[in-house]
């Protein structure tokens, strides 16, 4: 006998237009599924939400609070807002924090023009900065003989970080030290290139979405070419495996 | 099985005890006592009182905060009530020979003051009256009654409905009302459940969690128990902070003996509920004080906050239902048990029941930790109570609420005490830091050591706070030196709110509160110091 599951269905409004949606299903991929754009950075398909980059925050009407589109969950009722003069204008000031905190200069980066920061400040007309820039100087790690970790162009996105230990299961890679000084370290601060756990697996580089780890033995600068469509693939079939089980 | 009539011999043991001396002499052991050299002062009137033979009319004993804290070290004379500052072992002799006779009126500091007068003790019950390391100090203060009559007399959800019609609110400062959260933990279907307290006390100028700790730490652990049988869990988490080894060792202490005495442990007072409480130690991060990220914490990882749905009522620590209060949340517990939530609720304000535990510090003259009704304003607290400003200068603003609260002017001292006026003001209850600023303090600069401490303790996990504060910092730094212009005056407003509406978590959405609220009450401080000053002036926007 097959067992039927019930699937709790909702309706919900996102932008005024009535939508449909399935119970468990997050703000964001409904959005998707209905050609909505949200701005995103953090998550990335197949990877646990993060919540921390801020650009998916939407409005909900009843609710004073800014909610990120990636995290939650829709609700019968719910009435969205995804773009407004507000959201926009915090959206461009994310980007523009972002911008100033390290260095992000695309000319000179292996990821020009398959960068997503440099495609969002595009698309969402952040087109100068107002405050000062940060310079940090941080060590880059080239010591791996396949990848280079390049903190000066990390974001902290954490997506390399969860794709290692939740794809992967290696977890090499973690952040360290706190607030402006967080950084990407891999096993416990050591030389990539030493570390015992890393499987050379190469997701870190495909996941990442500047120029923050990249691959050793290309030219320069605007190579940087990702298949991210992989990790949701991955992550699918993982799923599924468990599911057999 | 231990019934009512064990805990009665036990406090009618102690009572004997100190019925049979005339004199008890109470010195202060909690932190700042020692540091001032009360453990010496301790053992000065031990060796007194041995060499002058009075061991049986004498009674000397360690108590927690007495709560003069600027007199430290503090020792009271019971039965009279005497109250003795500053305390040096050479007062010794003095002190002892004015034992039954005129009290030493250089050291006295009167019980009549408004300062001991005008507070309301439910939490400080018990500090600076017993032992802290003494289960039967407790006991004989009514200790582990409330607990007795939870598990003998009343049902998890009789337990619930008292805390809720006490009216309780989360004392770590959001205000969050307790019944509700304890409803919501109860009501999760889930086998496992957790009770954790938050012990992580990390304000600046901020000790009431570490001296309820330190004064009275079975308080705490009764409380816990309680609401572990209120919300049907079985295991306690403390969650607190290393830099307070004191607090700290006296938990352990206090957890050991409540064992021993089958208060915690498989099998509380011989029923069939148990409860176990586990101490953890934080590494030093502020953020952990914040629910999600003291969870992630406990289960050893990075203490770093997650949005929230869920809550954790919902999924908490290892995944399971989990109940998260404050230390002095929980020291609330056993009084409402025992007096009743009406009587509880008879005190403080409409929205607001009950007490609020102050560290009271700054340019003010009795520096200290109170306990006052909810509902007090700020001028009575620091007129009165706190005695009033020290020094010549006049007051010029309150800060309440740590590095994420705000500064209060003079004009808004009459306002009451409570969570919701508070923050009218742009300002919070937070824990219960309250620091007095006199008129040679430049405001600016204020906030800025607030900005420093977000900046500093700021986890690095979202953009608005990392990096918000960061350029924040930068900016109200450029104003200060005297190098910011309008432009920048505005560009730092517009981050606030960016900062406040954006960021992940409490801490991040209330980071930029100094500056806001400084810059609501003393925004001439601020245009004073632009390069384009003169120029505004002239425009009649600055005065």
């Amino acid at each position: 006998m097959t067992e039927i599951q019930s699937v709790q269905i909702i309706t919900l409004t996102i932008d005024g237009k009535p939508v449909g949606a399935s119970g468990g299903e997050t703000i964001l991929d409904v959005a998707k599924q209905n050609q909505v754009f949200i701005p995103t950075l953090c998550h990335l398909e197949g990877l646990i939400p993060y919540g921390a980059c801020r650009l998916c925050l939407v409005e909900i009407k009843g609710n004073n609070k800014l909610v990120p589109a990636c995290i939650t969950k829709v609700a019968e009722g719910m009435e969205v807002i995804t773009n407004n003069e507000r959201l926009q204008r915090f959206r461009r000031w994310i980007l523009e924090l972002l911008f100033t905190e390290r260095n992000h200069v695309c000319s000179v980066c292996v990821a020009n023009g398959f960068c997503e920061l440099q495609s969002l400040a595009e698309v969402l007309g952040m087109d100068h900065v107002r405050l000062p820039y940060l310079h940090p100087k941080f060590v880059v790690d080239a010591t791996h003989d396949r990848f280079v970790s390049d903190n000066n162009r990390c974001i902290l996105c954490g997506r390399c970080v969860r794709v290692c230990s939740d794809i992967e299961g290696a977890h090499t890679l973690d952040i360290m030290g706190r607030g402006i000084k967080a950084r990407i370290v891999s096993d416990l601060d050591d030389d990539w290139g030493n570390s015992p756990t890393c499987t050379r697996c190469s997701k870190c580089v495909q996941v990442c979405p500047t120029g923050a780890i990249k691959e050793k033995g290309r030219r320069s600068v605007g190579e940087k070419f990702k298949h991210r469509d992989v990790i949701a693939h991955l992550a699918e079939m993982r799923e599924a495996a468990r599911e057999e089980d | 099985m231990v019934t009512l009539d064990h805990l009665s011999d036990i406090r009618r043991k102690v009572s004997e005890a100190e019925e049979q001396r005339n004199h008890r002499i109470h010195v202060c052991v909690a932190a700042g006592c020692i540091a001032a050299g009360s453990r010496k002062l301790l053992r000065a009137f031990q060796e007194e009182i041995t060499s002058r033979g009075l061991n049986d009319s004498c009674l000397v004993k360690g108590v927690g905060c007495i709560g003069p804290c600027a007199g430290s070290p503090a020792v009271a004379i019971e039965p009279e009530g005497i109250v003795y500052c500053s305390v040096k072992p050479e007062d010794v002799p003095e002190i002892m020979d004015s034992l039954a006779k005129q009290p030493v009126a250089r050291l006295q500091m009167s019980r009549d003051l408004p300062f001991f007068t005008r507070q309301k003790k439910i939490v400080l019950e018990n500090s600076g009256r017993i032992d802290p390391e003494q289960i039967d100090d407790y006991i004989a203060a009514k200790g582990y009654h409330a607990l007795y009559k939870v598990i003998s007399t009343m049902s998890p959800a009789e337990v619930i409905s008292e805390v809720i019609k006490s009216g309780l609110r989360g004392r770590g400062g959001a205000g969050y009302p307790t019944g509700l959260k304890w409803t919501t933990v109860a009501k999760t279907g889930q086998q496992q459940k957790y009770v954790v307290c938050n012990a992580d006390e990390g304000d600046p100028g901020a000790f009431m969690d570490r001296s309820v700790l330190e004064s009275d730490p079975h308080r705490v652990l009764e409380g816990m128990a309680i609401a572990g049988y209120a919300v049907g869990a079985n295991k306690g988490y403390i969650y607190i902070r290393a830099e307070y080894p004191l607090a700290y060792e006296r938990l352990r202490k206090a957890i050991k003996q409540a064992e021993e005495y089958t208060f915690l442990g498989q099998s509380i007072m011989g029923t069939t509920y148990g409860f176990h409480v586990e101490l953890r130690l934080g590494a030093g991060a502020y953020v952990c004080g914040e629910e999600t990220a003291l969870i992630a914490s406990i289960e050893g990882g990075r203490g770093t906050p997650r949005p929230r749905p869920p809550y954790p009522a919902e999924r908490g620590l290892f995944g399971k239902s989990t109940l998260i209060n404050n230390v002095e949340t929980y020291a609330n517990i056993s009084s409402i048990i025992r007096n009743g939530g009406d009587w509880f609720a008879s005190i403080g304000t409409q929205n607001s029941k009950g007490t609020k535990v102050f560290a009271l510090a700054g340019n003010v003259k009795n520096v200290g930790l109170i306990e006052v009704p909810m509902g007090e304003t700020l001028r009575e607290i620091i007129y009165e109570i706190g005695g009033g400003m020290e020094g010549q200068n006049k007051l010029k603003a309150v800060q309440t609420g740590g590095p994420t609260g705000g500064c209060i002017p003079e004009s808004e001292l009459d306002t009451p005490v409570d969570y919701e006026s508070l923050a009218s003001l742009g300002s919070i209850m937070g824990s219960g830091g309250m620091v007095v600023i006199d008129d040679s303090v430049s405001i600016v600069d204020i906030a800025r050591y607030f900005m420093e401490f977000s900046v500093s303790e700021s986890c690095g996990k979202c953009v608005p706070c990392r990096v918000g504060t960061t350029q924040m910092h930068e900016l109200h730094a450029k104003i200060n030196r005297g190098e910011g212009t309008k432009r920048d005056l505005e560009l730092l407003e517009e981050l606030c709110e960016v900062v406040k509406h954006t960021s992940l978590c409490g801490l991040g959405q209330s980071a930029p509160n100094p500056v806001l609220s400084t810059l609501r009450f003393f925004r001439s401080e601020y245009e004073a110091q632009l390069t384009d000053h003169e120029v505004l002036a002239a425009e009649g926007v600055a005065k």
